[in-house]
């Protein structure tokens, strides 16, 4: 299934080529929308913006999210995050940096038996929010700490 | 076995702990060519799935704001020693990386 999808969209090559597939009946809309990467999202140029097209709007601070990062980053191009929810039933994760030009950064879903909980190092351009959302059992919960960020890591 | 992709995947009770290093370049398309002073084209990661003997356990949509080189780390529960973990990502080229690893 999952290779078919892959091919598929690579021959499709463009969103356009795709539009034309789902209105010449050749795939399920719901099909192509799940696996789609969310363009509107990783382009939303406030956090709060893409949490709603990412489909984390409204969510509740939650103490039982674990955000680990560290207080400064030295270097913004390279910051450590690790998120763990102890809420029962997360199926996804979120991360976010309010000031980054676009500040989705990755969104995690996990499924058979995959633990809620994720680990990478980001970018950073300047001291920001790092605000994670996670969705559990239909809702959504947040959490966020600040980084100081001596160097920037998104300038050029 | 794909080059620019490393991946460890070790046990921990019932619990398999997956750390995945993967060699790309991560470009923005915001940053400027000091040269020639036009945008650098993005060309970054911007989708990763994970299976453990075939079944999807992790899907991850990336934005640019992982950093060069990408670090995952992903735990996954009830998995045993021996059984096989694979990850496959797409970059915005559509170019494509994998690699697995065994539970040990």
């Amino acid at each position: 299934m999952n290779q078919l999808r892959r091919a598929f969209l690579k021959q499709a090559g463009t969103v356009g080529a795709v539009a034309v597939a789902i209105g010449a009946g050749l795939l399920k809309p719901g099909t192509v929308l799940a696996a789609t990467w969310n363009k509107l999202a990783f382009t939303a140029t406030n956090s709060a913006d893409a949490m709603k097209e990412a489909g984390y709007a409204g969510g509740a601070d939650s103490k039982d999210i674990m955000l680990k990062v560290p207080e400064i980053a030295e270097n913004g191009a390279v910051v450590p995050v690790e998120v763990t929810s102890n809420i029962p039933g997360t199926t996804s994760i979120s991360i976010y940096v309010d000031k980054n030009p676009t500040p989705l950064i990755a969104d995690f879903a996990f499924s058979n038996g995959a633990e809620p909980f994720a680990s990478t190092r980001i970018k950073m351009q300047a001291t920001s929010q790092v605000r994670v959302a996670v969705k559990a059992a239909g809702k959504v919960y947040t959490q966020s700490k600040e980084v100081k960020v001596t160097i920037g890591g998104c300038g050029g | 076995m794909a080059d620019g992709m490393k991946m460890r995947a070790t046990l921990q009770g019932n619990v398999a702990d997956v750390k995945v290093l993967i060699t790309h370049i991560m470009e923005t398309g915001l940053r400027k060519d000091p040269k020639t002073d036009k945008l650098i084209p993005a060309h970054f990661i911007n989708e990763v799935v994970a299976t453990l003997n075939g079944k999807t356990v992790m899907e991850a949509q990336w934005g640019v704001g992982i950093s060069k080189n990408p670090f995952i780390g992903f735990r996954i529960k009830g998995a045993k020693a021996g059984d096989k973990v694979a990850v496959n990502a797409v970059d915005n080229l559509g170019n494509k990386f994998s690699d697995e690893a065994v539970i040990a």
